[in-house]
């Protein structure tokens, strides 16, 4: 319980936003520039206070920081529990670094009903910050929940021609998979109290809970599917292209940066802790899982002519890379999945705001209207070229750092799973460049792009700082790696325990067999006599 | 020998007594009234509303103390379970009246009678939730029948109210036939009509006769009927879209939890010795109302109609709930309940208003566009649907956790994942609703009327999305008196 700070940070990072949302709500209509000026400065200001959250942070032990603990509802054992540890981190600090640089993309893309497009996005931010902030079960459901109403009604109100399709489509499909998570709390909460006579929503205390494997692997089944959709993984995927192509450019860049995150956060914080057993049961179908979704994620992408749908169907293939070195349970395969993460966030993000940018100025997103962008837009190239070699993992760049760790950790828990994967990283490249071809380079083909315009200061504004994050972690990613590593290592030590104990066990069942078999024969042979 | 006097104690109807005052009052004023003078029924029926609100509250001490106090000789009782269920209907009532007040001027019905019924009505909620004895219950509930099958019908100009009124009338008055048999199987059983009294009877002799479970089946029908549940729920959808939209509102909440209370105490005090059964018919019927009611109201384009049915799914989470007998199970009613009544007349409050006179504007695409017209009843619009979705920080969302919480505790894990499933296809229908308000251009004739919202019609919206807000964000509180009140069950 250390809150090195004497300060509720989390709780203030968190609900900002808030403040700024009631200002807003507060200025007219018309006012658009105040409206997003109140909010991209809010949102700012929860990024400032969300640093020295990094510098303060004590790497050296796993215990949660920064906890703030106030009872709430007190009949039922919920509290207002808030703290992170090193898996945790880096999403804050991720969340709140998108966050302004998704509200300053908006500042022409979006010009109809820009009050309540800005009250979405701080809600949104509040939710997002609060998924990766709470330790108390009800908590953490309630903003899992709450965020999804800011981003059905901004898929919904702003998006493109499907938004109401894709924006039903997402509520739905993530609420189907939540509920069950909700049953599978409750059903963990009777459980805790069975065995230690306390009602608790407390995340921490389950993680001591020791489950039998069969009930193990009803909850990790429900758990697993509420994160599944979210991630998305392979077969839950469908709602993720609708929803990634209809939202606006910000939204998508929350999605992809920030939400798709929440399902693989909530694997590493609640999967793998409380249900080892069925985790370790778990591993071949979820590698094999990750693995198809890598390979599928990318021939999809080959195929799409319509550049925000590459982009959204390449999510999945990186978040497939995100699940594959999760679930390899070893130091480096976790590490990478986390750093992985934090690297989708930007490189994807970055994409998506280039494909902004682009729409912005041509109100197409079709591969086949472009070509020869370089000519007109060289500045705007070469952040794009730099961007798309991050996401494709080449050295030098984050992208790298993170599949280089993934496919490490792979490679030594199944090398057959890690080959196939390592095929996806051709794949990877294979369309990204070939999109950058089509767009940039050639001659330039339609009279209208002759005209267009290279990049704004703004627009300076919001790629550069994702620029030069992506070249750090490329280059010098040790401090981000050395935060996590104690938090990982208790991470993996409660699975290892647990495949010890196994073994353990076998060992032990061999033991009895022979002890069995000797009894038994020292009886017959005295029986013979 | 002097005949020995029952005791009486007045002082336990303290809260009745004034409601019938009032009722009384509005009925008499509305002989001498001129047009201007009818305009203050409404407010002459919420001072008596607030006034039975208080002593309720404090009377015989405040709340949250365990108290009880009887009457007529155990006939009638105040604990702290009815005392809930008194503030629920009352609370309901309250709001019926202010979002009332302006509905009934603009169409022309701005009679007396119409809050005198309203207000019998909730005086038949009130001694249904106090009755320990069936006959009691069985007036209250005729008392509160009666009213409404009046107000249903009170737009009389309109067919559709008439039909309404009519259906109900007939089909509750076939409820009302089963429930009286089945009170009758009882006491033909037991001897008695007390509630304490047939569950002595019942835990003494092992069942030899079938009557018993004879009359508590037909109980089930005539307790099922008045909460609209699967399969007795044909008049409600009828019955909701015909009825005068402040009248629905009342309805689904105030008698919808009476039906509750009186089902759940009479179950629960008289019958422990059939639970085996009745868990069976109750278990059929929360799965059936849940599913068929979320089901039928994904294709209704009326919202009214789709809140009736909205309305038969809620009161299937509430039998959930009601299988789980315990602690939690009966607490989580009385929660539900409170959190429903005020979602469900905020909601309506809404509808009220943009109905518009004569009440044409009832279809969902009417509301095309209602986000830019009027962002202030759209945002409260979306609060009030949101929460009937179950999404938190809301009431709704608590009140599910709270009855699936009880429904897992008493491993009714399957009724629970049900439940879960259920909340997530009504999801659909509720963002229908906010998808045309935020996601649709207004209908292209361009001329919305401005919506004139009544101050009253305010304070009702208000204090709708405030409760909320405040049970959901805040539920301590609640919580803590609605334990208090179960344990007067006990």
């Amino acid at each position: 319980m250390i809150n090195a700070l004497h300060f509720p940070i989390l709780s203030f990072i968190t609900f900002f936003p808030l403040v700024g949302i009631l200002f807003i709500c507060f200025l007219k209509d018309e006012h658009h520039d105040l409206i997003r000026w109140v909010a991209f400065l809010t949102a700012v200001v929860s990024f400032v206070f969300s640093i020295p959250l990094y510098f303060h942070f004590d790497s050296n032990t796993w215990n949660m920081q920064f906890v703030e603990y106030i009872p709430w509802v007190k009949d039922f054992g919920i509290s207002y529990h808030m703290g992170i540890d090193g898996i945790s981190l880096f999403l804050i600090l991720l969340t709140t670094f998108l966050s302004p640089l998704a509200i300053l993309s908006t500042w022409t893309a979006v010009t109809k009903q820009v009050k309540g497009y800005m009250i979405s996005l701080l809600f949104l931010e509040v939710g997002m910050l609060g998924v990766f902030c709470a330790l108390d079960f009800f908590l953490f459901y309630v903003f899992w929940e709450v965020m999804l109403i800011p981003m059905y009604f901004i898929i919904g109100i702003w998006g493109g021609p499907r938004r109401i399709y894709a924006a039903v489509k997402f509520f739905i499909y993530t609420m189907s998979g939540s509920v069950l998570m909700l049953i599978a709390i409750l059903f963990l909460y009777f459980r805790h109290y069975k065995e230690t006579g306390e009602y608790t929503f407390n995340i921490l205390t389950y993680h001591t809970l020791q489950l039998p494997a069969n009930v193990q692997f009803w909850l990790f089944l429900a758990f697993f599917l509420a994160f599944a959709i979210k991630v998305p993984m392979f077969p839950f995927h469908t709602w993720l292209p609708d929803a990634h192509v209809e939202a606006p450019t910000a939204g998508s860049v929350i999605l992809a940066g920030v939400l798709l995150k929440m399902g693989t956060y909530g694997f590493l914080r609640f999967s793998l802790p409380i249900f080892p057993q069925a985790t370790l049961n778990a591993i071949p179908y979820i590698m094999a899982l990750a693995v198809i979704g890598i390979v599928y994620g990318a021939l999809v992408s080959i195929a799409q002519d319509d550049i925000k749908k590459l982009v959204a169907y390449s999510s999945v293939s990186h978040l497939g890379y995100c699940m594959l070195g999760m679930f390899a349970l070893n130091m480096e395969g976790v590490k990478g999945s986390i750093i992985q993460m934090v690297n989708h966030g930007l490189s994807t993000g970055a994409l998506f705001l280039i494909v902004g940018m682009l729409y912005e100025r041509r109100h197409t997103r079709l591969i086949a209207d472009y070509g020869g962008i370089m000519k007109v837009m060289p500045v705007f190239a070469s952040i794009f070229l730099l961007v798309a070699f991050s996401s494709m993992g080449v050295p030098g760049l984050n992208g790298f750092i993170g599949e280089l760790l993934i496919l490490i950790g792979a490679f030594k828990a199944n090398i057959w799973f890690a080959s196939v994967a390592t095929l996806g990283l051709v794949f990877g490249a294979v369309y990204l460049l070939w999109m950058y071809k089509r767009v940039m380079y050639g001659e330039i083909t339609h009279k209208e792009n002759k005209l267009l315009k290279d990049m704004t200061r703004r627009e300076y504004a919001y790629l550069l700082p994702i620029v030069f994050f992506i070249i750090w972690i490329g280059l010098f990613p040790k401090p981000f790696l050395d935060k996590m590593t104690t938090s990982v290592e208790h991470l993996l030590q409660k699975v290892t325990d647990q495949k010890a104990q196994n073994t353990m066990t076998i060992e032990g069942q061999k033991i009895a067999a022979l002890n069995l078999n000797y009894t038994l024969q020292n009886r017959a042979l005295s029986g013979r006599e | 020998m002097e005949p020995m006097m029952p005791t009486i104690n007045l002082s336990a109807l303290y809260p009745e007594i004034i409601i019938a005052l009032f009722a009384l009052i509005v009925l008499l004023l509305q002989s001498f009234a001129n047009i201007s003078g009818k305009k203050y029924f409404g407010y002459i029926s919420l001072v008596g509303i607030i006034t039975a609100i208080f002593i309720v509250f404090f009377k015989p001490s405040p709340f949250d103390f365990k108290s009880v106090e009887y009457a007529f000789n155990g006939l009638w009782v105040v604990d702290n379970y009815c005392r809930f269920f008194k503030l629920i209907f009352l609370l309901g009532t309250g709001l019926t009246i202010l979002i009332s007040i302006k509905y009934v001027e603009d169409e022309g019905i701005q009679n007396g009678e119409y809050f005198a019924l309203i207000l019998f009505a909730t005086l038949g909620m009130m001694i249904m939730a106090s009755g320990t004895e069936m006959m009691t219950i069985f007036l209250g509930l005729e008392l509160m029948s009666i009213s409404l099958y009046a107000l249903a019908g009170f737009t009389r100009t309109r067919m559709i109210s008439n039909e309404a009124a009519l259906k109900y009338f007939l089909l509750g008055s076939f409820a009302t036939g089963f429930l009286l048999y089945g009170m009758a199987l009882l006491y033909g059983a037991t001897g008695t009509t007390s509630l304490n009294g047939i569950s002595q009877f019942l835990a003494k002799t092992h069942l030899q006769s079938p009557m018993p479970i004879l009359g508590m089946a037909l109980l089930v029908i005539g307790f099922g009927f008045k909460i609209a549940a699967v399969p007795f729920h044909m008049w409600a959808p009828d019955v909701y879209q015909g009825a005068p939209s402040p009248i629905t509102a009342f309805m689904s909440a105030g008698p919808k939890a009476a039906g509750f209370a009186a089902f759940v105490r009479v179950f629960v005090e008289a019958l422990p010795a059939l639970h085996g059964e009745w868990v069976v018919l109750i278990w059929v019927m929360a799965v059936l109302t849940m599913t068929v009611g979320n089901i039928i109201a994904l294709v209704q384009d009326n919202i009214k109609r789709m809140l009736a049915y909205s309305s038969i799914a809620h009161a299937g989470y509430v039998l959930v709930a009601f299988l789980c007998a315990g602690e939690m199970g009966i607490s989580s009613i009385l929660y539900y309940m409170l959190a429903y009544t005020l979602m469900n007349i905020g909601a309506f409050a809404v509808i009220t208003v943009l109905a518009g006179k004569g009440e044409e504007k009832v279809n969902i695409e009417d509301y095309n566009g209602l986000g830019y017209r009027h962002p202030v009843a759209a945002i409260a619009m979306s609060l009030f649907l949101f929460s009937l979705a179950g999404i938190p920080p809301t009431a709704g969302f608590m009140g599910k956790f709270y009855i699936f919480s009880a429904a897992i505790k008493q491993g009714y894990l399957g009724l629970a994942i049900i439940g879960v499933i259920n909340s997530v296809v009504s999801v659909y229908y509720y963002l229908r609703v906010t998808i045309a308000m935020y996601m649709k251009e207004p209908a292209a004739s361009g001329e919305s009327p401005a919506l004139i919202f009544s101050p009253a019609c305010i304070i009702a919206i208000l204090i709708s999305a405030f409760g909320v807000l405040r049970m959901g964000i805040f539920p301590s509180d609640y919580i803590d008196i609605a334990k208090q009140s179960f344990l007067a069950l006990l």
